[in-house]
Formats: structure tokens, sequence, C-alpha cells
């Protein structure tokens, strides 16, 4: 009888790899701040994936506890980076980071 | 038989979401208006979670649809109608050289990536969970959270309060 083969982890993690560098070609080539911290956000749900998808496969509940704490430390970024944003906004005018270079020399 | 059809049922939905969320991050990184591309960003987290549901976490599933595509995605539409952003201006020459080199290394990571994933199975001890123990686990979540994680779990409680105080102190008006 014919089987059909279950899914590979291999496909997940070529998943998770393309969304990363995605992620990766917003974060360079976006002006926008806010798109640029929306690239990161992409990023680090990439790296969710392939934690979820060697805790399936390895079994084992340490993937799903990291992605838990990288989830936390995602919402703590959003409330600080937006806040910054909201103090740039105020005191430049603009988000675009071209024109943001204060801490340039 | 039976089995089949759910294997198949399990390709199809992973092919589907998969291309979903490719399409959509694509269009995140290529609309002008930023309102968009946190529109998007909703529909590639929400194609995400049923992978997740896919491989056996519901948990996570949920955390991700209420945490990532409820919480922050709605704080930063909330940021972008606040800020009165204008649509972002064409870029200049020696910009362009830099987007080059950077979606062209870009590739070169991915072809890395790719690379060591099809080159070697990963690697590693099989625990002791299989997806009967797998398709139940909050409760599982829950019990390795607060035994072996509980040192991370409080340092994570600290570390959100912090960003809460420094929000709020970052936002507040200079007087």
């Amino acid at each position: 009888m014919w089987v059909v083969p279950t899914i590979p982890p291999a496909l997940y993690l070529i998943l998770s790899g393309i969304l990363f560098m995605i992620g990766v070609i917003g974060a360079i080539t976006r002006r926008n701040a806010i798109v640029v911290f929306i690239c990161i956000e992409l990023m680090l749900n990439a790296v969710n994936l392939s934690f979820i998808t060697f805790s399936r496969f390895l079994q084992s509940i340490d993937g799903v506890i990291f992605a838990f704490f990288v989830m936390a430390v995602a919402a703590a970024e959003a409330a600080v980076g937006l806040a910054i944003f909201v103090m740039l906004y105020r005191s430049r005018e603009t988000v675009n980071v071209d024109e943001v270079n204060l801490l340039k020399w | 038989m039976a089995e089949n059809f759910g294997i198949l049922f399990q390709w199809l939905i992973f092919l589907g979401m998969a291309f979903v969320s490719i399409v959509a991050s694509l269009l995140v990184i290529t609309r002008k208006n930023p309102i968009h591309s946190a529109l998007f960003m909703v529909l590639t987290l929400l194609c995400v979670a049923v992978l997740y549901i896919l491989l056996y976490s519901p948990f996570i599933a949920i955390i991700q649809v209420v945490v990532y595509a409820g919480a922050i995605v709605m704080l930063i539409v909330f940021i972008i109608m606040l800020l009165d952003l204008e649509v972002e201006l064409r870029s200049k020459m020696k910009v362009v050289y830099s987007k080059i080199v950077g979606v062209f290394l870009a590739l070169l990571f991915l072809f890395g990536l790719l690379y060591s994933v099809v080159a070697k199975p990963p690697t590693g001890e099989i625990g002791s969970l299989t997806p009967d123990r797998m398709a139940n686990n909050v409760k599982t979540v829950g019990e390795s959270l607060f035994t072996d994680y509980v040192f991370p779990f409080e340092i994570s409680a600290i570390l959100l309060t912090v960003a809460i105080i420094g929000a709020v102190i970052l936002s507040k008006k200079r007087t």
C-alpha cells in the first residue's frame, strides 16, 4: 500500500530560514524606523518557529519554554522601543533612520 | 488509509500556510505605508500560529495570537496612528548600493542556513515527550516552567516590570 510520508523537520527549518532572511532584508533596506522594528519582530518569530520545530522532533519541552521567553523579551522590547520612537518623533519630527545620527561621530 | 488522508491533509495545511506566510512577509517589507506592513505582519503571525498547532504546540499558538498579534502589533499600529508619518521618501543613490550589498549578503546567509539544514539531519537525544503527551502541553509547560525554569521565569517578570517603568519614564513629557 502506498504510504504518504510525514512532513520532515527540514521543511519547517527551511521555512524558518526564509522568513528570517526576509526579515533581515527588510531591516537592512527599509528606512522607516517602525518598519525596521516590524522586521525585527518577524526575525524573532522565525527563530521561534525553529525552536518549536526542534522541540517537536526531539520530543523535548525546552524549545517551547525558550519560545515563551523569546515572546516575553519581544513584548518588553516593543514597549521600550516604541517609547523611544515617540520621544524621537517629539524631538526630531521624523523617524527616518538616515536622519537620526545623534550617536554617530 | 485513514492515516494517509490525515497526513495528506497535514501536507496541504503546511504548504498553504508556508506559501501565505512567505507572500505576506514579502508584502510586509515592500509596502510603502507602514500601517499596511503592520496588518500583513498580523497575517504572517496567524499563519505561523497555525503551523505551531501542526507541530503539537497549542499553548504557544494561543500565546502567539494573544501576545504578538493582539498586543505587540496593536501597540505598533497605535504608535503609527499617533505619529502621523509621511509616506517614505525615495532613497538616494548611495543608499541603493547599500541595499544591493545588503540583499546579496542576506541571500548568502540564506544559502548557508539551507545548506546546514539539508546537509545533516538534526542530531540530539530524543526526549520522552511523545506527540500524545505534547498535544495537551499546557500542563507540561506549566510544570516545567515552575520547577526547572523558575529562576528565568522570575527574571523575565523583573524584565517586564523594568520595561514598563522605562516606557513610562521615556514617554513622559519633559518638565
